[in-house]
């Protein structure tokens, strides 16, 4: 074991597989002899060559269309889009095509492609650094979705990912690179080195996709989140002295609906809390599932937490971002009610 | 093992430790370019694309058929502006590395692009720039202050606190705003050049992108529409040799200049001296009458040559040479104006000193009422409430509803 920030566990996944499996290539803008505007590739060009890992024009579009030809010709290809925000370009090439392949080709072919992508605020980005664009690509039937909380899940969701023979989006809350972020920026910085999640195994494991963590026991309402929302609804609820059972689904697509179903059998009450925006977002999903599977165990109404439906404001990023007091209030609407 | 059919891995010249080498770039001699009419079709401009328009020679002397003969007085304002866009550029970075603003951009070296050609156009034509552009805004005239108050994300900010310091925009000066995105302003130049041209009037779009940028497909679709429709726009590449840490060869430079696109796709293209202030001025007023007069669309490729980092959040030292900047084989833009007038007889060591003294007073006391509408940290801040104006021209119920539950959140804590 070792300690490692988000950074490092991502960069020994893509260590550990590039050495295991010379299929594996990584390609992106910035990736190779810089090693990524947040260095999740630092070292890996020089130790695995330019033909494994590939700096790349500034195309979205095209890196996500060239790694779609590479997989189907036999590699098995981790792109890295550099901004979540940044991926807009290549939707088409994510949607029509690389989520479809298999399908309308009856499994003839296929693409095992990786897409890593940092996404969400809290480092004054802006509208244009900030985004959380998850419930976009889940509404695409053929990808699988993933986003970790801690460099623990991070190594291992992101190895499973690679060896994905489906094509996978894995979102990286980039406010949780350098440690847990309990939604108060006035509070000194605490690093993974710090936490339990941050040890890290230095060889190869997975973390299964469609597995979600129960990252505290409790028994008077369970709060589903993920990302970045993990440790500010953990901080919310200590706060508060409600004794929440906190799930981090970890994958989004493919859902562990048995855990989440499972919790709020047992507590009957139910917040779901994400950081973006609220209109169409993942959680509306959330509600719906566990509204169709407990509805007759929940004493009160299902509620959200999540950003305002408004572009991410430079200036307001802390009046936008869903905080303790968000998630505190929400707690105590599904508390009060009978 | 060497297999022939391996990938071609573009290297640049010079990496941390090595000598700077600049002997990829193709230089045509001062004035040995010819100048085509401003009728003369696309296919019909033979090397414009390959050569290197130069006005400047090495000893400051304007020569050859580019020579835009401008007033001595205009090169002044010239120079004025670019010193001006320089010595801002200085100052907000230092206030970004003292922690008042979150974030900064410079354009160091790539002053002459921004302010010759915005001197070349007129103030109705339409600017949709790229974050390395300030020069624009200066030469337009929108007051310093304006742009720090930007910078500042304070109470008279114009983006109303929403946009990342740089991404700046002028209504009334007639500059589009920032995306922070990459190329996607260029195929809008294109179709506000299309309007224009509907709508029978004679102002013409600009629009500028770095030569990394070139690489996503909006540069395409720009290209495509503006040879299509032979739209009034003048399309600028910006080739200043680094997108980040990427040189120019992971965008196609290596293989074919950046202004060769433009036949490719028959439309005029033009290479020229980035750093050269008449030619940018001259190749500037030849787009621009092409334009004008319904010749179409032109692009431009700047060979100039980014002389400070990215951003910021960049530090060039991990990727390239160090002090490159230096090396650069077509100098500096500043510097070569001033020594050009100096040649003439209308410039002096100590004309310049004053000027820079000048506009060091200017930027010092524009910062000091910027500050007095608030900062970061300290001072009048906007209201929150702001956040949710102009998501939609009217608000709708569920925002008028998420505004209040802020509110309420504000005043819980």
């Amino acid at each position: 074991m070792a300690a490692m920030n988000m950074i490092q566990a991502l960069n020994s996944a893509m260590d550990i597989m590039l050495g295991r499996d010379p299929s594996v290539v990584l390609l992106g803008e910035d990736i190779g002899y810089f090693g990524g505007v947040f260095r999740a590739t630092e070292g890996l060009q020089r130790k695995y060559g330019e033909h494994r890992v590939l700096d790349t024009p500034i195309a979205e579009g095209g890196i996500v269309a060239a790694a779609i030809g590479m997989g189907v010709n036999g590699l098995r290809p981790v792109a890295e889009i550099q901004f979540a925000d940044y991926i807009y370009p290549g939707i088409d090439q994510i949607a029509s095509e690389l989520a479809r392949i298999r399908y309308r080709s009856a499994g003839d072919f296929f693409a095992p492609v990786t897409i890593r992508t940092p996404c969400g605020g809290g480092i004054r980005g802006g509208q244009t650094h900030s985004q959380s664009p998850e419930a976009i690509l889940t509404h695409i039937s053929g990808l699988k979705v993933v986003m970790p909380s801690n460099p623990h899940d991070a190594k291992g969701l992101l190895i499973t990912s690679i060896e994905d023979d489906d094509p996978v989006i894995f979102f990286e809350p980039k406010r949780l690179y350098n440690g847990p972020f309990d939604g108060d920026p006035n509070k000194p910085a605490v690093p993974w080195s710090a936490h339990p999640k941050g040890q890290v195994n230095e060889g190869h494991y997975t973390v299964p996709l469609g597995k979600a963590d129960v990252v505290r026991r409790g028994a008077h309402v369970t709060v589903i989140t993920y990302g970045t929302m993990v440790f500010v609804a953990l901080a919310a609820a200590a706060a508060l002295g409600v004794d929440a059972e906190i799930i981090d689904l970890r994958s989004l697509v493919p859902l562990d609906v048995d855990t989440l179903c499972t919790s709020v059998k047992k507590t009957g009450r139910c917040v779901v809390a994400h950081e973006a925006t609220r209109f169409g977002g993942f959680g509306a999903e959330i509600l719906a599932l566990v509204q169709e599977n407990c509805f007759w165990d929940l004493e009160a109404p299902i509620q959200r937490v999540t950003g305002w439906d408004t572009p991410y404001p430079h200036a307001f990023e802390w009046e936008y971002f869903p905080g303790q007091e968000r998630v505190k209030r929400a707690l105590s609407l599904v508390m009060e009610a009978a | 093992m060497t297999n022939p059919t391996r990938l071609h891995l573009p290297t640049p010249p010079a990496r941390p430790g090595e000598f700077p080498d600049f002997s990829y770039v193709h230089l045509s001699p001062a004035g040995a370019v010819s100048r085509p009419q401003i009728s003369a079709r696309a296919r019909d401009l033979g090397s414009l694309s390959t050569e290197l328009v130069r006005v400047l020679d090495d000893a400051g002397v304007a020569v050859g058929p580019w020579q835009p003969h401008l007033d001595p007085k205009e090169l002044q304002v010239g120079l004025r502006h670019m010193l001006l866009t320089r010595i801002f550029d200085e100052r907000m970075q230092r206030t970004q590395r003292a922690g008042k603003i979150s974030f900064y951009i410079r354009s160091l070296g790539e002053e002459a692009v921004s302010v010759a050609q915005c001197m070349a156009l007129r103030p109705g034509d339409m600017l949709f720039p790229s974050y390395r552009n300030q020069g624009l805004y200066i030469t337009r005239g929108i007051p310093l202050v304006e742009l720090m108050n930007q910078l500042l994300s304070n109470t008279h900010d114009m983006c109303k606190g929403r946009q990342l310091p740089v991404m700046y925009h002028s209504k009334s000066g007639n500059i589009f705003s920032i995306s922070g995105n990459l190329a996607t302003q260029f195929p809008q130049a294109v179709g506000w050049a299309m309007a224009a041209a509907i709508k029978r009037d004679d102002h013409v779009a600009a629009s500028w992108i770095g030569e990394g940028s070139s690489a996503e497909a909006d540069f395409h679709h720009a290209l495509l529409f503006a040879s299509v429709y032979q739209a009034p726009v003048i399309l600028n590449v910006v080739n200043n040799q680094w997108a980040i840490s990427t040189f120019q060869g992971y965008a196609g430079g290596e293989q074919r200049s950046f202004a060769a696109r433009g036949p490719g796709y028959g439309i005029a293209g033009i290479r020229v001296d980035g750093n050269d202030f008449l030619a940018v001025y001259a190749v500037t007023q030849w787009a621009a009458a092409r334009a004008r007069i319904g010749a179409g669309p032109t692009l431009i490729e700047h060979v100039t040559y980014r002389a400070a980092a990215h951003s910021t959040s960049d530090d060039p030292a991990r990727y390239r040479a160090k002090d490159d900047a230096e090396h650069w084989p077509l100098g500096d833009p500043v510097l070569r104006l001033k020594q050009h007038l100096i040649a003439l007889g209308e410039w002096s060591e100590e004309r310049h000193a004053a000027l820079a003294a000048e506009l060091d007073a200017l930027v010092a006391a524009s910062w000091k009422e910027a500050v007095t509408h608030g900062t970061m940290t300290e001072g009048p801040r906007l209201d929150a409430d702001l956040m949710f104006e102009d998501v939609f021209k009217e608000m709708p119920e569920h925002l008028l509803r998420q505004r209040e539950l802020m509110r309420a959140e504000r005043g819980a804590k």
